[in-house]
């Protein structure tokens, strides 16, 4: 009797469309179930936040809804599913209406949360952030008409919405308690590069600050700085980081640390059940963004296909969208030795991070030094084997 | 000539402009595009851009 119980991808993000998409190519007919808390389409969560600067509204990014993707992939999408508990032993998820839907292998796409800092304030809950197409919706819709917003947080998210709306006309504050922005991917004097450029394109830096409380002052939220001072702003974005979500797994016994816990098959210790992209920890290790997703949906695909694949990462560079400031950085691995050799120019950032052998470990071009970007990609060591 | 769509954030390679600033002269087939040219929008694999219909 054929078993119609089929692969169950919980996540519609980038993540479970990819590893849908590529389970596609290599088998035609199995069953495959994706599950949704939102509406399901797919979208390039990367372009939020440079969407003001390429004129798209939220609607344009919107690339295929859920039921173009179910008809594209021959899939079955459920939008606004939510999965309340994962039952191991009868192998099927408790949906929240109380649904029981089995499943003969489980993909984790659950991605991640942003995190959210403890601000006392009456104001405080009126903080945004944007984790998704939905909230970006919001913030556009709150946009509307305003002039001024604070972001807090000067990483990769951060800087980005801050050029965006900065070019967009928009007077801009970013703050940050670390020295530098983009702290934990440049070194100081990229990080001043940096901020020359996004200075010099209207974005005002607080940093080594952080904020104390929000308080509403009739429309706006005014905000106290740890250091002193108030700022007062239309609307306050918060980008300081993101969390995997874990606890669905962690509730059904499955070991989680940073993320859900995973080999580089991107297998938990239950052989039916898999994770990748933002809410896994693949054999120690968080990778964040785009490409580790790309890499790993491969490879996970092959072994959902019956052909079991360890995800391989390559050296993949991070194209932070900061068009006052074009930049791609390879951070070298946490604790790997060396020193940056820097070379820097009005026109550009160049710096290499190298072993005492002199052998590349990773790199941050900015400015005219992106050119460079393909040929010394090829010099990296893999982030992965 | 044809347009390759990036599966991740959907930038169109069209084979009749090319990448010039990533060193794809305009009127260079796909086919012809190397295997190590990366999305310029979101710097994903050239294998992850997929035939536009026409």
């Amino acid at each position: 009797m054929a078993d119609q119980t089929g692969i169950v991808i919980v996540g519609s993000g980038l993540a479970g469309y990819t590893v849908a998409r590529e389970f596609r190519k290599l088998n035609a007919d199995s069953p495959v179930t994706i599950l949704s808390s939102d509406h399901g389409g797919f979208y390039s969560k990367p372009m939020l936040s440079n969407a003001l600067a390429t004129g798209k509204t939220p609607d344009a990014i919107l690339n295929s809804d859920a039921v173009k993707m179910a008809d594209q992939l021959k899939l079955t999408v459920r939008p606004h599913t939510r999965v309340i508990a994962i039952d191991r032993v009868a192998r099927s998820l408790v949906l929240q209406d109380g649904e029981r839907l089995p499943y003969r292998q489980l993909v984790l796409a659950l991605g991640a949360d942003q995190i959210r800092l403890p601000l006392a304030g009456d104001g405080a809950g009126l903080v945004s952030s944007v984790n998704d197409l939905d909230d970006y919706r919001h913030l556009r819709d709150a946009l509307e008409g305003k002039k001024e917003v604070v972001i807090l947080g000067a990483g990769l998210i951060g800087c980005e919405f801050a050029n965006d709306l900065a070019v967009a006309g928009y007077r801009v504050h970013l703050i940050d308690i670390g020295e530098w922005p983009l702290g934990r991917l440049l070194p100081q004097s990229g990080g001043a590069f940096l901020q020359n450029r996004l200075e010099s394109a209207g974005v005002t830096f607080h940093l080594n600050n952080s904020v104390h409380h929000v308080d509403r002052v009739g429309e706006r939220l005014r905000l106290t700085l740890a250091k002193g001072g108030t700022l007062e702003a239309d609307i306050v974005l918060s980008a300081v980081g993101l969390k995997p979500r874990i606890t669905l797994a962690q509730e059904a016994g499955i070991a989680v640390n940073r993320g859900i816990v995973v080999d580089q098959s991107l297998k938990t210790q239950d052989p039916n059940i898999y994770a990748l992209g933002d809410c896994a920890e693949v054999a120690g290790r968080v990778l964040p963004f785009v490409m580790p997703i790309m890499h790993a949906s491969r490879a996970l695909a092959a072994t959902l296909a019956g052909n079991p694949t360890p995800a391989i990462y390559p050296a993949m560079p991070v194209l932070v969208k900061t068009p006052s400031c074009p930049t791609t950085i390879s951070p070298p691995d946490i604790g790997a030795r060396g020193d940056w050799k820097i070379t820097e120019d009005q026109d550009g950032f160049k710096a290499l991070f190298q072993d005492e052998g002199g052998s590349l470990l990773g790199y941050a071009l900015m400015g005219a030094a992106t050119k460079e970007k393909n040929a010394l990609t090829s010099q990296l060591p893999p982030v992965m084997g | 000539m044809r347009q390759f769509a990036c599966a991740v954030c959907a930038h169109i390679y069209d084979e009749a402009i090319g990448d010039p600033e990533n060193g794809i002269p305009a009127g260079t087939l796909w086919e012809d595009v190397p295997d190590d040219w990366v999305c310029p929008e979101c710097g994903v694999a050239k294998s992850d851009f997929e035939m536009v219909d026409p």
